[in-house]
């Protein structure tokens, strides 16, 4: 017996907002130790009392543990994740999220830990940070990692500013920060947010960065170059010792974008292709959950002169123990409090632990006969186009376009990934990078079994098979998720833009126009 | 290359499936899809990484447990130890709603149909915060305290077109130094502002005398970080407006069950560390960076962090849907106000989570449940002759003890009776190595106080 695709219905629980089910007086939270209140009060013999206090009830609605566990699971079942299907979301790398690591971080051992408790209380936490750093600077070819950065974004903030630094404490003033026009958006962003002025790199027809048009640039001004390789069209920058030896003998340093890692992974290293600071993602590459948006962790590596800037604390070991080394000559600072996104961080440790140098190999060589097993079954598919290059092999991920499907049929990218969500698979990254017209985006990872990438890439045939009939059938899409399509501009509309609950009755009482 | 079995979590990495997708694609050998590689890049044996070889779950499990039996745990009695982020209580359910898998295995919903749920969670928890600090606009959530500090000045840099902040010169250390982290590409300049000695508040003489027409914000922490809460907040306000500068406000979200929301006392931006609202200790991350902005076009303009509002679908039914995106990275690339794409979250669904199983009945009595235990503590201290708090001030769970000699003296005394004190204050400022900050929560019963100050009153004596 089979079930059409076709026929797939996300939940519609039409859920109401906290506020319109919840009461202010309801609580589900047992607190502990409450019958010591009123001894305490006598005790302590005073109450909150002053110009600082408030004397009303905090207005926010409460439910029971029953209604509190509903609202939220139903909320969940409109929700879609990688345990629900694929999320082939090119450069977000939606591994599987193998469910041991869960288990093992919520360990107490773990969980009660204070950040600030005493080093002679959490060596075995330590020992295991320190094996991550000293794994991960292997993996990269780099000589020292920071844990401390939060997420991808933090990670090329820390590298910018250490760049900056590097530069100012040598007595050059280099202000502007090269950055590929395919480069993802945080890249010219962290730039701009370290203070640099940002040069817009063009790629070639070959899908690399223009080496030419980067010769042009380079020079006595430029402070570095931010580059991601695998690019973000999966292709392999080749001639990355040549940009390495440009950049260098310019003076200036080389940033990896390690977003793009997984298709890489034991094969190929950042440092020895010339990379100064690399950045990773735990949360994409090394399997730690995205958590919806996050939380994530990164880590910033560095070799050479450039491990004296690394964010501080670093994790360190003498003879008889393992601790945090704060001493920062040069170093940037710190990028958060404390140490790191320890949670994905121990993720990170339990995958890598797994699977061993050999293991992470295999997912890298898996990850990249995944893309290229689903080029091959989507090529020559009507409607859509392999842009730069179709003869090379692509990595991590690949760039479709479906700019001849627009053309032909009125059917853009945008309504292509509504179409796959009606039949219950989750888009792709859509309109990325700038560079591809249309452009979807598509990253299976190793976790995507071959059944999977065939059914993915039937759909997106029937898909432009029905906008060459139905077209106006695919722009009504989707209508079997929990609502039909989203009004972006209701949403974003001055007179209608409603960020919170708060500015809802305001405007319904007329407080805000 | 390649084996019978498939390798961990890679499904069709076994011989079959491979020959199988390989011969399709018409290549006798996977390494062909290197080829673009140049040759001296390409690693001639796996690095060394893991521990030489697959572990299986059972093999993990007992690989972790050698480490894991070195960590000691303190929960009875739970840590004594703050610094802005203390033991509270994670009900079970929390935890519980944020293993759903349709939640932790999402990511950033840049799908929104098929996303609602995360997307009203997120919503709600926007909505909660607003409500709890009484400012209208919340993002879904910056990585942690500190960087939310950092990101409001850096929004304030922006929105003034100015460049000194007034920042308190017992400022949480480990914040001051992210920010200045933060900073150091802009041409900022933060300036301290003086603290009474008696009262352990910002004195608002100095910050009047410091804030000039060059001031982009005004940052204030209450509770302070060495535990006074602020009294002169509406004065600081009117100072800072009259300046033309933003008063930055970083808050503790339990305190407000008591305290007066930021909102109601002229704060234009609100920050906060959400670690209390349900996330645990977890040795200090994962965090929850709480943002919160008044209602002004200009000021949302420039905020930073993703949004989420509400909208409506095709069909006129309540719809969620990212909004003002023109700010973010994606779109504006070097001109968005923030280069954040990553956030947290899963912490934020967390705290919306706790916050409704709370209630403001139940914030209220868990604020008055730790007050009323800090203040048993401090004052069981003093009966014992030990200085706390140390300054003249309303406190709420974090406060200054003085002792008669060093306090990490103490502090091993009190490890070896099974006990996490507090913070010893010499790890910011050496000359404060007679004093420590204790923090005391909702989880620390009177017995568990009760034998902290035992403990203390017989190695005071020794």
């Amino acid at each position: 017996m089979s079930t059409s695709k076709k026929e797939w219905r996300q939940a519609r629980w039409s859920e109401p907002l906290v506020y319109e089910i919840g009461d202010p007086q309801k609580t589900g939270v047992i607190l502990p130790y409450l019958d010591e209140l009123p001894k305490l009060a006598e005790r302590v013999g005073a109450r909150p009392q002053g110009k600082v206090f408030r004397e009303d009830t905090p207005d926010l609605p409460g439910l029971s543990e029953v209604e509190t566990a509903r609202h939220f699971n139903r909320l969940a079942q409109m929700s879609y994740g990688v345990d629900v299907g694929p999320v082939p979301l090119g450069s977000c790398t939606m591994k599987y999220n193998p469910k041991i690591f869960e288990e093992i971080v919520r360990d107490p051992r773990i969980k009660f830990l204070h950040p600030l408790q005493d080093e002679d209380t959490v060596q075995g936490l330590l020992e295991m940070l320190y094996l991550l750093e000293r794994w991960l600077a292997e993996l990269t070819g780099m000589d020292r990692c920071s844990l401390q950065v939060p997420a991808g974004a933090a990670g090329e903030l820390a590298g910018a500013l250490m760049i900056k630094k590097y530069h100012a404490d040598r007595g050059e003033e280099r202000d502007e920060m090269l950055v590929p026009d395919s480069a993802h958006g945080t890249n010219p962003a962290s730039a701009a947010m370290a203070g640099f002025k940002v040069v817009r790199i063009p790629t070639s027809s070959r899908g690399t960065i223009d080496l030419e048009a980067l010769r042009s640039v380079a020079g006595p001004r430029t402070a570095g170059l931010m580059l991601t390789n695998p690019s973000t069209l999966g292709i392999f920058e080749d001639e990355i010792l040549e940009v390495a030896k440009l950049i260098h003998d310019s003076g200036g340093l080389l940033y990896y974008d390690g977003a793009n890692l997984n298709g890489i992974m034991g094969i190929v290293r950042p440092g020895d292709m010339g990379f100064d600071i690399v950045h990773l993602n735990i949360h994409k590459t090394f399997a730690a959950p995205h958590g919806g948006g996050g939380p994530g962790a990164g880590v910033v590596c560095a070799k050479g002169d450039l491990v004296d800037y690394l964010p501080r604390p670093l994790i360190e070991r003498d003879d008889s123990r393992y601790f945090w080394d704060y001493s920062c000559d040069k170093c940037i600072g710190s990028m958060r409090i404390f140490y790191g996104n320890i949670v994905p961080l121990l993720k990170g440790f339990l995958y890598i632990a797994s699977l061993g140098g050999k293991g992470l190999r295999e997912v890298a060589i898996q990850s990249v006969i995944n893309t290229n097993y689903f080029i091959t079954l989507i090529k020559n598919t009507k409607g859509y186009e392999l842009p730069y290059d179709p003869s090379k092999p692509r990595k991590h991920e690949v760039v479709i376009s479906a700019k001849p499907l627009l053309n032909d049929t009125g059917v853009s990218a945008g309504d292509v990934a509504k179409a796959l969500l009606d039949r219950g698979l989750h888009a792709p990254t859509m309109y990325f990078p700038l560079i591809v017209d249309e452009a979807l985006m598509i990253e299976f990872t190793e976790s995507e079994p071959l059944e999977t990438i065939e059914e993915y890439a039937k759909t997106l045939k029937e898909i432009a098979e029905q906008a060459y009939t139905n077209p106006g059938k695919i722009k009504e899409a989707p209508a079997n998720t929990s609502v039909r399509r989203v009004d972006d501009v209701y949403a974003n509309h001055p007179k209608t833009v409603t960020p919170t609950y708060r500015v809802y009755l305001k405007r319904l009482r007329g407080e805000i126009k | 290359m390649g084996s019978s079995r498939p390798i961990h979590w890679a499904p069709s990495s076994s011989d079959r499936d491979r020959s199988r997708a390989l011969s399709v694609m018409g290549i006798s050998d996977a390494f062909e899809l290197y080829r673009d590689v140049p040759h001296n890049l390409i690693l001639d044996k796996p690095p060394r990484a893991g521990f030489d070889r697959m572990l299986s779950e059972w093999e993990l499990r007992l690989t972790v447990e050698k480490y894991l039996s070195k960590n000691t745990m303190y929960i009875d009695p739970p840590p004594f130890l703050g610094g802005g982020w203390c033991p509270h209580l994670v009900p079970a359910l929390v935890d519980y709603i944020i293993s759903r898998p349709e939640f932790l295995t999402a990511y950033t919903p840049y799908q929104a149909e098929i996303n609602q749920g995360l997307m009203q969670a997120l919503f709600e928890y926007q909505s909660l915060i607003a409500d709890l600090v009484e400012l209208d606009v919340v993002n879904a959530s910056m990585y942690d305290g500190s960087t939310a500090v950092a990101e409001a000045f850096l929004m304030a840099l922006r929105v003034t077109k100015k460049r000194k902040i007034l920042v308190p010169e017992h400022m949480h250390p480990e914040y001051r130094r992210v920010v200045e982290t933060w900073l150091y590409g802009k041409n900022a300049l933060l300036v301290s502002v003086r603290y009474d000695e008696h009262t352990g508040r910002v004195s608002l003489g100095d910050l009047e005398s410091k804030i000039d027409n060059e001031t982009a914000a005004v940052y204030v922490e209450n509770p302070s970080f060495l535990g006074s809460i602020e009294e002169d907040v509406e004065a600081m306000a009117d100072a800072a407006h009259k300046k033309g500068a933003l008063f930055i406000v970083k808050f503790e979200p339990i305190s407000l069950g008591l305290l007066k929301p930021p909102g109601r006392y002229g704060a234009d931006i609100a920050v906060a560390e959400g670690q209390p609202l349900g996330l645990g200790l977890n040795y200090g991350g994962p965090g929850l960076g709480i943002f919160a902005v008044r209602w002004d076009r200009k000021l949302v303009r420039q905020m930073p962090g993703r949004i989420i509002g509400l909208t409506r679908d095709a069909e006129g039914r309540r719809a969620f849907a990212m909004i003002l995106q023109t700010r973010e990275q994606h779109i504006r690339r070097e001109k968005a106000t923030s280069n954040i794409t990553t956030n947290e979250a899963l912490m934020a669904v967390a705290a919306a989570a706790y916050l409704t199983l709370l209630g403001g009945r139940g914030l209220r009595d868990l604020a008055q449940s730790i007050w009323l235990r800090s203040h048993y503590l401090a004052k069981r201290l003093s009966e014992i002759g030990v200085e706390a708090p140390v300054f003249e001030s309303e406190f709420f769970k974090e406060f200054t003890t003085r002792f008669p000699k060093q306090y990490k003296a103490i502090h091993v005394e009190l490890k070896k009776r099974g006990i996490l004190g507090g913070l010893s204050l010499d790890r910011y400022w050496p000359e404060k190595s007679n004093e420590c900050l204790f923090c005391v929560t909702e989880l620390h019963s009177m017995k568990h106080i009760d034998k902290l100050v035992e403990a203390i009153s017989e190695v005071i004596k020794e």
